[in-house]
């Protein structure tokens, strides 16, 4: 890693393998940047590219099989849990991870993420939550905070018409087959340490066949927001993080 | 068609087993269902043979949305995969198979019909013909679509079919009914593991150095690319018009042309014994594949001496597709019970013969007899 060039500088940083070098389409400050890296340069340190499929969503992921160079399907709306269960029953050995965000994952594929989970099926999930539909063009989410302006929420969320925001990380934690239950973020690079802990602790899980890691990423959305990148991180601290309260939710006794 | 090896000893089975025992001859590796009358046999069966089957998983699934996109990742791991349902089961797994169509991945899906629409009734029913063979869910694509009307081709078309799916990288439907489901006969299964594997090198298992990712989507976001692939779907649909495969009886010297698939076919077989009995000079004309349909077969048999009687067990949805075929060379007529109503060779008869009379005075008054 620390190679020294011209006797002068060092690669301190560089791109893991398991990402292309196709420029990502994410808007600036977007948080799925720094969560596929992260989760790619997991599996590159691990050295499981060759043994690993991921599922990608419909949403502003939808194209991350362009940017994460690993076998991949793209999965129908909400639907990635589903396929994911097809490729690891006909996979068992491989390594299989989800990634969807939260309207996939907690509102059109409510019915499915609850299933898998209760399956144990032996697979990552990595669901991302900015709280807005980021690729629609920032309508509403399931998890859009109370009084948050969107465009199908101009008025501000208001619970007594459309509910509460779902907590479904904490709701799918009291299923048996939910292994380890984790929620972080990435707005700090203490923030990114942790979330990587996770996704490294998930996949050694996996290859015991644990059952079901499921990470959730609190993540910004600075586009549909309409905030700066650093404005959007801070309204993220300060608002997302005190309702999606970030840390461990279900830990196996061996983390402990 | 490829020929397919059979056991020398019959056995009785019901239709929904046959189907299900075929499969895991055929070296099924992956199962996803969910229960829906008139098919359930078919999870069932499958549950109880699992074990005996280290290669094959079958998975109860929470809906049929699930089973579908279960079987979208397993097929696209590379897996020999099936799911069945019935009717309104079939409704909710559109959208998966307008995926799988269009990321062109093969798998067998058997759709064993009852009455609709809606909730309907579980008895059977040929009202999806429609919703099989035009597509049936979103966008520009179509399915192969084969009609058993018997116990036996219950069985062989699964055979045809996961060859067909995997040789066309395509899904295909076995389109069935509730009657043929559950309705028992003697046949002869086809032998266990002769169904040879196919080479999948697009399937998704993980990628080693020595190959770029393999990677699954529908998706194509410049419209350019997106009419690119339409067009290869397309050319493909072309390619498939050799797999046609249509069944003849008596229908040389018929005046009358009874056009029927499935259990339909069936009854019309009776029929024509039964005209025949009475000295009219009847035939019946079964597509087998119901996509790719026979459309010119059927067009040659299409003289003004002649007349189309098309029989289903609908308001009339194949019917459409013989007019198409016969352009107007000669009358079609059509005979349909609907909800789940199975039609009596009696009262089809009675239409033959109105139709055979309207013949005799049409040939009279041209002055040809």
């Amino acid at each position: 890693m620390n190679d020294v060039i011209n006797g002068q500088m060092e690669v301190v940083y560089h791109k893991p393998e398991t990402l292309t070098d196709t420029p990502m389409h994410y808007c600036p400050g977007c948080g799925h940047g720094a969560i596929h890296r992260i989760l790619m340069e997991v599996i590159d340190e691990m050295g499981i590219a060759e043994q690993t499929v991921g599922i990608a969503p419909v949403g502003c992921s939808v194209l991350a099989y362009h940017y994460m160079n690993v076998d991949m399907q793209e999965a129908p709306h909400g639907r990635a849990s589903a396929v994911a269960t097809g490729v690891r029953r006909v996979l068992p050995e491989k390594y299989i991870y989800s990634y969807q965000g939260d309207g996939d994952l907690a509102a059109i594929g409510t019915g499915e993420t609850i299933h898998t989970v209760n399956r144990g099926e032996n697979i990552l999930m990595v669901f991302v939550n900015n709280g807005i539909y980021g690729m629609t063009g920032g309508q509403m989410a399931p998890t859009s905070l109370c009084g948050m302006i969107t465009s199908t929420s101009p008025y501000g969320r208001d619970a007594h018409h459309v509910g509460y925001p779902i907590k479904i990380t904490e709701m799918i934690a009291q299923l048996p087959g939910a292994y380890y239950v984790a929620r972080h973020s990435v707005h700090t690079p203490a923030a990114v340490r942790k979330l990587k802990k996770a996704f490294k602790a998930s996949f050694e899980f996996q290859k015991q066949k644990k059952g079901t890691c499921f990470i959730e990423v609190v993540s910004n959305c600075p586009s549909g927001w309409k905030m700066t990148p650093i404005e959007a991180n801070a309204w993220m601290e300060k608002n997302m993080l005190p309702y999606f309260q970030p840390g461990d939710i279900k830990v196996p006794a061996a983390m402990k | 068609m490829s020929q397919i090896i059979h056991d020398e000893h019959p056995i009785l089975m019901k239709g929904n087993e046959a189907l299900a025992e075929a499969s895991l001859r055929a070296g099924l590796q992956a199962y996803f269902g969910y229960p829906i009358t008139p098919q359930s046999e078919i999870l069932e069966y499958l549950s109880e043979q699992a074990p005996n089957r280290k290669d094959t998983v079958v998975l109860q699934a929470e809906s049929e949305v699930a089973s579908i996109n279960m079987v979208y990742g397993a097929a696209g791991a590379g897996a020999r995969v099936m799911t069945t349902s019935s009717s309104p089961g079939i409704s909710l797994m559109q959208e998966g198979i307008s995926y799988i169509a269009a990321a062109e991945l093969p798998c067998l899906i058997a759709n064993v019909q009852r009455g609709g629409p809606g909730l309907g009734t579980i008895q059977p029913s040929q009202g999806d013909y429609f919703q099989a063979t035009k597509g049936g869910g979103h966008g520009d694509y179509h399915i192969v679509v084969l009609a058993p009307s018997s116990v036996q081709e219950m069985a062989d078309f699964v055979f045809d079919g996961f060859r067909l799916a995997e040789e066309y990288r395509m899904p295909t439907m076995i389109l069935s009914d509730g009657a043929l489901g559950q309705m028992m006969e003697k046949i002869y299964l086809p032998k266990d593991g002769s169904l040879p594997k196919s080479e999948k090198p697009w399937a998704t298992v993980g990628k080693p150095k020595s190959r770029e990712r393999n990677y699954i989507t529908s998706l194509h976001i410049e419209p350019d690319k997106m009419e690119t692939i339409n067009i290869h779907l397309q050319d493909k649909y072309r390619k498939l018009k050799k797999e046609i495969r249509f069944e003849l009886t008596n229908v040389e010297d018929a005046d009358i042309i009874l056009v029927a698939f499935g259990l339909s076919a069936r009854i019309c077989s009776k029929v024509m014994e039964l005209a025949r009995a009475k000295g009219l000079n009847v035939g019946v004309f079964r597509p087998i594949t119901l996509y790719p349909f026979p459309y010119e077969a059927l067009a040659s048999y299409a003289d003004p001496m002649r007349m189309f009687l098309t029989v289903e067990m609908n308001a009339g949805q194949m019917v459409e597709d013989v007019r198409l075929a016969v352009n107007g060379k000669c009358p079609v007529y059509f005979k349909g019970r609907m909800g789940g109503m199975i039609p009596t060779p009696e009262e089809i008869l009675l239409e033959v013969e109105a139709m055979a009379e309207k013949q005799r005075i049409t040939n009279q008054s041209a002055g040809y007899l």
